[in-house]
């Protein structure tokens, strides 16, 4: 139905696509699948017309087509569904759905009467009642990524593209979401579905693509593959296959005194996290495993109270810390390196040393007024030690290279005195000599005492810094490596256990924790 | 060798480009100034100056709190209705003194900026969209509580409005004061300090733990203080209360007056000084015109001029 061959589209810098053939059959669902910046969206935005391809040929129907923008797509029958719902809340249910084909009377007036009827009769057909004559809003995310679905549909698609459509809905939600795709096959309509939960792929997907880094390194029929596999063809690693040693900077030992300085109890947050608890122990570094989306980041973040959990409980040293409020966090000695370093992490427009001083700028003013000298030497103290390459301390932090700016992210947080810090992705899109610095400084500070939570995408870089590894999916913890258990090989068939968590403790040294059950997908 | 060619050229435009920004207000103002020695007559006596400083003071003293408000990656709109909210209670307390008159104009001031300060900070409503709600309602409530103008007769206040001290009026020295307060408030304060990150980059420096929510609430509840101090030395100088024109399009003079010192409007930078050269800036301009008798609209147009070039530089700086 919907075919690509040899497409290839490059941004400056980086090539995104490098000859990726891919092809959707009538009534087939395809998975897509891949971790962060293998290609997947580049390759939806260039089937829905909203990138070009550099080269190759895209081919609809059997016939060579070219889109020049999405409408010209969404015309000839390639209607996608995004993550975010994209429609316009204040108006009716049914004027969403007939959005820009409303039927009209004699008059070239909106018929209500007509519009309200087929709106009604299309969200039937998906198993949805609501009354269509309220606002969108009003209705639950479920519902409305129904009203999405439901509008893919009525405009006579034959190729429905699915980007996360589940990251927002509940387990009945999903069911139906299942129902209908399973529905769409029947009608012969080509879905291509991009999720990071196996669980669901296995569910309700016939075939698969996997990209890694622009390329397709696997296509075929889902069902010839196992969990194992296809973790391992995600992330790029054979079994087996792993370096063991001395690929990155560390040295992988720590003495780990016994009473944990951080202790995480059943973080819960809705969609994204159900009963997560972990500990760290002073100079101990604990790796968070799991795929993209297994709720790694908002782990860190409700620890750090950048994101308030539902319920749950974080202390520090033993004493309870107010979730959900980022200033207490930080009083307590939480520190946390966000993921997206450029958005949330530096302040670009700042010089180095006032990035630096940012956190710790009331300990260094008396009576409000900021003690220049005080904040002077720490920030010599620190370009110092971290080895920052700036031209000085007033140079624009936004000019500054990758690994400098997370030096100066990690010299901001040092300046506290923390005790725990929680490094998101401390090494992800800095150059290789920057990396070996920044491992050995996470070694070093573990050394030192710090308890240290590791986040990262890089199986080698999880394995070998961490003593521990916490593993997690869909947001709960499903196993826990310890000691010689930290391998490769055991990480990866973690992340490709079925179903629930195995035991939920998660290394709440006795602690009470019930098992959680998992969401049930399917 | 082609390489170098082309390049060379191509930065040495950035650089003045960049140059042009930074100092293109003060150049501006220096070529007002020569302009006007050379052609104007009687520009050069001290009575010209004066009058000049003392018809920019309530203007500079506006733009001050709003460059806070343009660093805090947000805007201040209410600025006119608090000047005319300022005169509305200076007239209804003279009675209990002076003294509790210029205080109680001050708080109702800080008052319309917390109101501001909490919309945007607490319900996360857009500064335009908070601050034009309070520009509404403080012009309303300054027109509820003196519903005509009304003449102000106070000794003390009629000194205020026009004595001098060694020459310089006091409105001056006030406007000059405050210029001084503010630049070293950004400079040297940790709430100046938090201002510009928070401008900068809101996700980063909720991340590092700063009370974004106070700072932001501070920037308003100062921004409304100094218009509040601008709408009682209009009084003053009036010698009446005029709650239905005072202030009248202030907020965009103070804009303009921030924008062409250099200020950008995405936040993260306060320039004082630049500020202060811009209020001078508009005001020599409108100054010179008149006094070539050109007509009002002319004014207009020149000071569009100026903002449009200042926006222009500021896009080449953003685009690097």
């Amino acid at each position: 139905m919907l075919s690509v061959t040899g497409l290839t589209k490059s941004f400056p810098g980086v090539r995104a696509l490098d000859a990726v053939d891919f092809t959707a059959r009538a009534g087939e669902v395809h998975a897509l699948i891949g971790e962060n910046g293998a290609g997947k969206s580049t390759l939806i935005k260039v089937l829905t017309g909203v990138y070009r391809p550099d080269a190759g040929e895209v081919a609809y129907a059997e016939r060579p087509a070219r889109f020049a923008t999405p409408l010209e797509a969404q015309d000839a029958g390639i209607s996608t569904i995004y993550q975010e719902v994209n429609l316009v809340p204040l108006m009716s249910v049914a004027r969403n759905l007939l959005l820009g084909r409303e039927p009209r009377n004699r008059l070239g007036l909106i018929d209500f009467r007509r519009m309200h009827r087929e709106a009604d009769e299309a969200l039937r057909d998906l198993g949805v009642r609501v009354d269509v004559r309220r606002p969108l809003r009003e209705l639950g995310v479920g519902a409305q990524q129904m009203v999405a679905l439901a509008r893919a549909v009525s405009v006579n698609a034959r190729v429905v593209i699915m980007d996360e459509p589940t990251s927002s809905l509940e387990p009945r939600e999903v069911r139906t979401l299942f129902g209908v795709i399973r529905m769409l096959r029947e009608r012969g309509i080509a879905v291509i579905y991009v999720s990071h939960r196996l669980d669901e792929l296995y569910a309700v997907c016939d075939a698969v693509t996997v990209l890694r880094d622009g390329k397709v390194v696997h296509t075929g029929p889902l069902a010839d593959l196992d969990r194992l596999r296809l973790v391992a063809l995600m992330l790029g690693r054979e079994i087996g296959e792993v370096a063991d040693e001395g690929v990155t900077k560390f040295t992988g030992e720590h003495h780990a005194e016994s009473e944990p300085v951080l202790r995480a109890e059943r973080l819960s947050v809705r969609h994204r996290l159900s009963g997560v608890s972990l500990d760290i122990r002073p100079g101990e570094v604990v790796g968070l495993g799991g795929l993209l989306g297994s709720g790694r980041s908002e782990t860190a973040k409700a620890i750090a109270g950048a994101l308030p959990p539902d319920s749950g409980r974080v202390t520090v040293a033993g004493t309870s810390v107010r979730t959900g409020s980022t200033p207490a966090a930080i009083r307590a000695g939480i520190s946390l390196l966000p993921e997206d370093r450029k958005a949330e992490g530096v302040v670009p427009g700042l010089s180095v040393r006032e990035n630096i001083a940012l956190a710790a700028l009331p300990r260094l003013s008396r009576l409000g007024l900021v003690d220049d000298s005080r904040v002077d030497a720490i920030v010599d103290t620190f370009m110092r030690r971290l080895r920052i390459k700036a031209s000085g301390p007033h140079q624009k932090v936004g000019e500054l290279s990758g690994g400098n700016q997370q030096k100066v992210l990690l010299a901001r947080w040092l300046a506290m005195n923390p005790k725990v810090l929680l490094l998101d992705e401390p090494t992800r899109g800095i150059d290789v000599g920057a990396k070996a610095e920044v491992q050995k400084l996470i070694d070093e500070l573990a050394q030192d005492g710090l308890g240290v939570l590791l986040i990262s995408s890089d199986m080698e870089e999880l394995v070998e810094g961490s003593d521990r590894v916490v593993v997690l999916k869909d947001g709960a913890v499903v196993e826990e490596l310890t000691g010689s258990a930290v391998t490769p090989d055991a990480l990866l068939s973690a992340i490709a256990t079925t179903g629930g968590p195995a035991g939920a403790e998660a290394g709440a040294a006795g602690g009470p924790a019930a098992p959680q059950h998992l969401r049930e997908t399917s | 060798m082609t390489d170098l060619a082309l390049g060379r050229p191509a930065a040495d435009r950035d650089h003045v480009l960049r140059l042009l920004q930074t100092y293109g207000v003060y150049l501006g103002v220096a070529v007002l100034l020569l302009v006007n020695i050379l052609f104007t007559p009687h520009f050069l006596s001290g009575e010209n100056f004066r009058t000049q400083a003392v018809q920019v003071a309530p203007v500079l003293i506006v733009a001050l709190g709003m460059a806070l408000a343009i660093g805090s990656e947000g805007v201040d709109l209410s600025v006119g209705s608090v000047m005319a909210l300022s005169t509305s209670l200076i007239s209804l307390y003279l009675g209990y003194g002076v003294w509790v008159a210029l205080v109680v104009a001050v708080l109702g001031g800080m008052a319309v900026g917390a109101a501001n300060g909490s919309l945007v900070a607490f319900i996360g409503v857009q500064p335009i969209v908070a601050t034009l709600a309070l520009m509404v309602a403080g012009r309303g409530l300054a027109l509820v509580l003196l519903p005509q103008l009304k003449d102000v007769r106070d000794p003390n206040m009629a000194s205020l409005g026009s004595g001098a001290l060694l020459g310089i009026p006091y409105p001056v020295l006030i406007a000059a004061a405050l210029a001084l307060l503010v630049a070293f408030v950004v400079r040297r304060t940790t709430f100046g300090r938090q201002l510009l990150a928070i401008g900068d980059s809101r996700p980063a420096a909720q991340l590092a733990g700063l009370p974004v929510r106070r700072v932001l609430v501070l920037v308003y509840v100062a921004s409304g203080a100094l218009a509040a101090i601008a709408g009682l030395l209009a009084t003053a100088r009036l010698s009446a209360s005029d709650p239905t024109s005072l202030g009248n399009l202030m907020e965009l003079s103070a804009i303009t007056a921030v924008v062409v010192g250099g200020t950008p409007l995405s936040g993260g930078r306060v320039r004082i000084g630049g500020t202060v050269a811009g209020a001078v800036l508009i005001q020599l301009l409108t100054a010179t015109l008149i006094k070539h008798d050109l007509p009002p609209s002319w004014t207009q147009i020149a000071q569009a001029v100026v903002i449009v070039l200042a926006v222009y530089a500021a896009r080449e700086r953003s685009k690097r």
